[in-house]
């Protein structure tokens, strides 16, 4: 089956083993780094300009990153940069949202149930699974501290 | 000036991935589920919330900042409600980027069509 790799996982195979690791360090770097700083930009907006406290000012930034990763997504930018970012545009919470429209779009024409709504989790299934899971046994784990030690 | 401190420590954080990418061959989905795991355990232990306050956005847009997002709620939740915090911390906190990135995700998907490879 040729379609297998959703188009985000292509792009991966087509630059990282290639390339050599220096250039492939700065250009994470570099693009990791620009995207944190229009993170900060919206953050410094969010806090001062809309005045928000701090814990909503972090989830408008959340949010505000994870659409303008989907719509660059979606206008075919995105998986352009991450040719040359590599991680850069991966480990940002905008890769996170690119995981997930990527597949979706790609999956949509086998269906918007089985297709689309199943891959999109590709990627980011096992993220929520390892992430809620180790939220849980964080919370366990503090909660019997809390009980034993005291707190 | 935190610009400077948010391009240095999120572009730090990228490049170490990119170093396991390389070096291990590890998959990008594998690569998020160990970030969004050490962010968790970092988060719980306190220490990442120190970053956060040092990089800001450098230090939450990473996925990362994620798993700390996760581990800071549900310390919160236990403190609040008890044990049912224990299930509900996490994701509550984290609602909105995950919420986001289904809902724009499905919407872009509707949207627009793949391109040609």
């Amino acid at each position: 089956m040729s379609n297998k790799n959703s188009g985000y996982l292509n792009y991966i195979d087509k630059t990282a083993p290639k390339s050599p690791i220096l250039k492939d360090m700065l250009m994470a770097f570099l693009f990791g780094g620009l995207i944190c700083v229009i993170g900060q930009l919206f953050l410094e907006l969010y806090q001062n300009v809309l005045n928000l406290d701090d814990e909503n000012s972090k989830t408008a930034v959340s949010i505000t990153m994870v659409f303008i990763g989907a719509l660059l997504t979606g206008l075919d930018i995105y998986p352009k940069l991450a040719k040359h970012a590599g991680a850069g545009t991966i480990v940002p919470i905008t890769g996170f949202a690119n995981s997930i429209a990527s597949p979706a779009m790609e999956f949509k024409r086998e269906g918007l149930v089985t297709g689309m709504a199943v891959k999109m989790f590709t990627v980011a299934g096992p993220v929520l699974v390892y992430g809620i899971s180790a939220s849980v046994a964080v919370g366990i784990i503090y909660y019997l501290y809390k009980i034993l030690i005291g707190g | 000036m935190q610009y400077v401190n948010a391009f240095w420590v999120g572009g730090l954080i990228c490049v170490i991935a990119q170093i396991l990418i390389d070096k291990t061959g590890l998959t990008p989905a594998k690569i998020l589920v160990l970030y969004v795991v050490a962010g968790t355990v970092l988060g719980a232990l306190g220490i990442y919330e120190k970053l956060v306050g040092f990089a800001g956005a450098g230090a939450t847009v990473p996925l990362i900042g994620f798993g700390n997002v996760l581990a800071q709620g549900v310390i919160k939740a236990v403190d609040e409600s008890g044990p049912i915090g224990i299930i509900t911390g996490g994701l509550r906190a984290a609602a909105g980027g995950v919420s986001a990135a289904v809902f724009f995700g499905f919407l872009m998907a509707l949207i627009f069509d793949p391109k040609s490879k």
